[in-house]
């Protein structure tokens, strides 16, 4: 436990330690910034029962960002220390190949939490100004952040395997951006197909994340989503196991 | 504290480690000569615990490194080659994070932190980052981080490498006070550093071991036919050269001539030293000498032949 612990102060460190998790940061604000601008105005023009949490999690400029800024937080993981070598003396001093796997994606899910935590101020700043609630009922808040982590969670996966893959942090991210972009736009396959091909309609509406974030956000909780996400990460971590393992074995 | 038995390691169809087999044991310094590409970075990755190997089997400190690797590698301070390290971190913080990673307790890092820094000369760059260190303390950086656990054995890959002459002495200066507490096993492909800090050399190529023994031995296998130098003054060397072939011990004589000085050089009969006689023979003539020596087979010849013996 000593050990895991002290890998993934040293991914946190890693993490923040550079420049480019500022830019992320600054460039994260902005357009979360904006959304909730967007979120307000939208509130003002329809008096709708759409909350504030509803509108801030289903919009197009949610989306942009967060399937844009797994890659950027992922793929230094594996691909630096491959590059620079270090992979070598991190695994002759005498930790497990699983607890570096694990603390190194611990370590990209927390900096990616770390980025959403502004935005509950959003909230907290809208109640304050506007008297209103923000969300219908505490579930609300409840699912959409839930459902943040969630896919979170897989997406993180999906860039720390990409990471793992390659030497090269540029094909790493390059990668992980058409692997989440494919899954995401599968799942997007549910909201433009035709009601004809009823089947294929409902089985993309599983990998939806649209879809699930607009359940969650209205607090409607759904186990089948919650399922999906953590089986579906812990196949991946496991994969990226593996290939962290056969890549030094091949090397 | 080391055995490695019929260690092979193969990339593909690329036979890099062919079947080795060695033991050194403890309070050694075993170098590993050979020439790049001659399999010495892969053995020692193997034995470090690193690569696993296609077949074979290495135990360091009564472990085996393969099947208890964690155990093993408490017991193994590894320097990889060119030292990769992290460039965003300070040099006492990267060597308090690796420290913590192979089980230094927290009571003693404080201290062993220090005892490194000082032992590597490293407390006036404690806090600089090592992204802007030179390749000298970067060096000594790798050093210190191998042996913060204090390891029973250090693995060291080309220690020197890429060093100016200054800090090349500084490192292997270090190595040698290393020697009281730790077994070495360092590979070079320089040679007077084997001869100047290594109990043993072993020398590889191709995958597999050519020579393993120390030094003076190997130097003495190799050394059936020493060449001596007699640098004189004689009156017709001709003559002088049919005289000194006719000196016990003496095998064949090549004059050169050096001025009013003539060189002869002597070519002594097998595990025969005929200085001596050479010497009285000098005196007997009434030649003024101003050298009389034997020069040493250098490790250099000795690899020159066990690496390239095939080729010619």
């Amino acid at each position: 436990m000593r050990r895991f612990s002290t890998l993934l102060g040293r991914e946190l460190a890693a993490a923040f330690h550079q420049p480019l998790a500022y830019v992320v940061m600054v460039f994260f604000l902005l357009i979360t910034g904006f959304n909730f601008h967007a979120g307000v105005s939208l509130l003002n023009r329809s008096a709708g029962s759409t909350t504030m949490v509803e509108a801030f999690f289903n919009t197009v400029y949610f989306w942009f960002p967060f399937v844009l800024v797994f890659p950027l937080i992922t793929m230094r993981v594996f691909a630096e220390e491959a590059k620079l070598g270090t992979i070598e003396t991190l695994m002759t001093a005498p930790v497990r190949d699983g607890q570096v796997v694990f603390a190194k994606y611990a370590g990209a899910l927390i900096f990616y939490l770390v980025l959403w935590l502004p935005s509950l101020l959003y909230f907290v700043m809208f109640q304050e100004v506007t008297d209103r609630s923000a969300a219908g009922a505490a579930g609300s808040y409840l699912g959409a952040y839930a459902m943040l982590v969630l896919i979170g969670m897989l997406y993180t996966a999906l860039g720390c395997l990409a990471s793992a893959l390659t030497d090269n942090q540029i094909v790493a991210a390059v990668m992980a951006f058409a692997a989440i972009l494919a899954l995401f736009f599968l799942g997007l396959l549910s909201l433009f197909l035709p009601a004809a091909g009823q089947g294929l309609r409902e089985v993309t509406c599983y990998f939806s994340p649209v879809q699930h974030m607009m359940d969650f956000s209205r607090g409607i909780f759904d186990t089948r989503p919650v399922v999906f996400y953590l089986s579906s990460t812990a196949v991946v971590l496991f994969a990226t196991f593996h290939v962290f393992q056969y890549r030094r074995w091949r090397s | 504290m080391i055995k490695v038995e019929q260690l092979t390691k193969c990339y593909g169809p690329a036979t890099a480690v062919d079947g080795i087999s060695f033991a050194v044991a403890k309070g050694e310094i075993v170098g590993f000569l050979g020439p790049n590409g001659a399999g010495k970075s892969t053995t020692m990755k193997m034995i470090a615990g690193f690569l696993p190997p296609t077949s074979g089997s290495a135990v360091v400190a009564g472990r085996d490194v393969f099947r208890e690797s964690l155990r093993a590698r408490e017991h193994i301070g590894y320097m990889p080659e060119n030292v990769p390290l992290y460039p965003d971190m300070r040099v006492t913080e990267y060597l308090r994070y690796r420290a913590a990673l192979k089980g230094v307790p927290g009571r003693r890092m404080k201290e062993r932190v220090q005892d490194v820094l000082e032992l590597c000369g490293l407390q006036e760059v404690g806090r600089t980052i090592i992204g802007r260190l030179s390749k000298g303390y970067r060096q000594r950086v790798g050093l210190a981080d191998a042996m913060i656990h204090e390891p029973d054995l250090l693995i060291l890959d080309e220690p020197t490498i890429g060093l100016d002459p200054n800090q090349i002495r500084q490192v292997r200066d270090l190595i040698r006070n290393l020697k009281r507490h730790h077994t070495i096993l360092l590979s070079t492909h320089i040679l007077p550093e084997v001869e100047m800090l290594c109990s043993r050399v072993l020398i590889i190529n191709k995958g597999r071991i050519e020579a393993m023994d120390t030094p003076q031995n190997l130097r003495a296998r190799l050394g059936t036919a020493d060449h001596i130098q007699l640098d004189a003054k004689v009156p017709d060397p001709k003559a002088a050269a049919a005289g000194l072939r006719k000196v016990p011990g003496v095998g064949s004589v090549t004059v050169r001539s050096d001025g009013a000085w003539t060189i002869f050089t002597i070519l002594a009969s097998s595990g025969q030293d005929p200085r001596e006689a050479i010497y009285w023979h000098a005196v007997g003539q009434q030649w003024p000498a101003r050298e009389l020596s034997r020069s040493d087979v250098s490790l250099e010849q000795v690899f020159a032949t066990v690496t390239h013996a095939e080729e010619h």
